[in-house]
């Protein structure tokens, strides 16, 4: 029984509460933080070179199949994906499309 | 959206919430979460364990590095200090957002327990719905789509663990690819102030530059000293604009 539960218990301290410590500092930073202070313009500053950081990397160093795959060609779908997108208005999934066609595409004509 | 009708209807909110599972966001989340049962089954993590993760650390990196980090047969220490790493973006985007969800009676604990839900996906959603939403019906609609997109990805995990081994190989790249692509034109569309725009652009750059230099810390260094750049920039150009607005008056 004890034994059953134990990679429970390792995921439960090494996982969630690896992560949710800092969803609750962020309440507690946030609670302080008024909506037109200067301070949360640092914070959205930096929650979205964060997370734009972590996405960057997925596309520069993907795991998986897309590891194998050529730097250029997820490069010019990214790329490309984001020209269409401003292009046609900031639609999202213009954007979304475009990229997905321009991988696939360049992934079958150039292995 | 009838936001313009003011409901006094918590549930009828939550309900609003909840039906944003049907949003693109939400959709390329799932198929991703298929792809994550996928990796799970490949690297020996068990049904139950790969579930009881989607319920309690919900965000799709920190999973993916714990398990990468329990595979190599790294300790509880090790795993928890990758693991955390990896999550410090979870506190400026809850810092972030919870000014403009909280009333003045919203409880601490009510914050606290609705965090749990947030995750890059719901982030973006958020700021991407929440001005049409007034602002004492806002809680409950996060938690409407917060705790729905959870439960969701859960019982997909559960479901699809096991009956998607893996992926043709082109298939797999395109579902990989879907996330990041999304996150780089919604990031972009969503931003309500310049200096949004300004900390997307040097956290691109930043991101994979510090990963070649110091792949340690990497995302740190670029998103704390980064996204400070950003703010130092916008704070100039908006001081240049004030000045440049009580010149001309």
């Amino acid at each position: 029984m004890i034994a059953e539960l134990k990679p429970y218990l390792f995921i439960a301290l090494a996982g969630w509460i690896a992560t949710d410590i800092w969803r609750w500092l962020g309440v507690l930073a946030g609670n302080r933080l008024r909506e037109d202070s200067e301070a949360l313009y640092w914070v959205r500053a930096v929650a979205t070179a964060l997370v734009m950081a972590v996405t960057a990397k997925l596309i520069v160093f993907p795991t998986g199949t897309l590891a194998a795959s050529p730097l250029w060609i997820r490069l010019t779908a990214a790329g490309g994906g984001f020209a269409a997108f401003l292009l046609a208005g900031q639609r999202i999934p213009v954007g979304v499309i475009t990229a997905i066609l321009l991988l696939a595409g360049l992934l079958v004509l150039m292995p | 959206m009838s936001s313009d009708r003011i409901s006094s209807s918590g549930l009828g909110w939550f309900l609003t919430g909840a039906r944003g599972i049907f949003s693109l966001p939400a959709l390329i989340l799932m198929t991703s979460f298929v792809g994550f049962s996928a990796f799970a089954l490949e690297s020996g993590i068990s049904r139950g364990e790969a579930v009881f993760m989607t319920l309690s650390i919900w965000a799709l990196p920190a999973k993916m590095i714990l398990i990468g980090s329990m595979t190599s047969g790294a300790g509880l220490a090790a795993c928890f200090i990758a693991v955390t790493l990896s999550s410090v973006r979870m506190m400026p985007m809850v810092a972030s957002i919870v000014p403009e969800m909280r009333t003045q009676r919203t409880p601490v604990w009510l914050l606290l327990f609705l965090s749990h839900f947030v995750a890059i996906t719901a982030w973006v959603f958020t700021n991407n719905t929440i001005h049409h939403v007034p602002r004492e019906a806002r809680i409950a609609y996060f938690a409407g789509f917060g705790i729905t997109l959870t439960l969701v990805n859960t019982v997909i995990v559960a479901v699809c663990y096991g009956l998607v081994a893996a992926f043709p190989p082109l298939v797999a790249g395109v579902l990989f690819f879907l996330t990041p692509v999304y996150f780089v034109v919604s990031i972009w569309a969503t931003a309500r102030h310049a200096v949004v725009r300004i900390a997307f652009v040097i956290g691109v750059v930043a991101g994979p530059l510090f990963a070649m230099i110091e792949p340690e810390f990497d995302v740190l260094y670029a998103g704390v000293g980064g996204g400070t750049l950003a703010y130092l920039i916008d704070r100039a150009l908006r001081k240049r604009a004030l000045a440049a607005k009580e010149k001309a008056s």
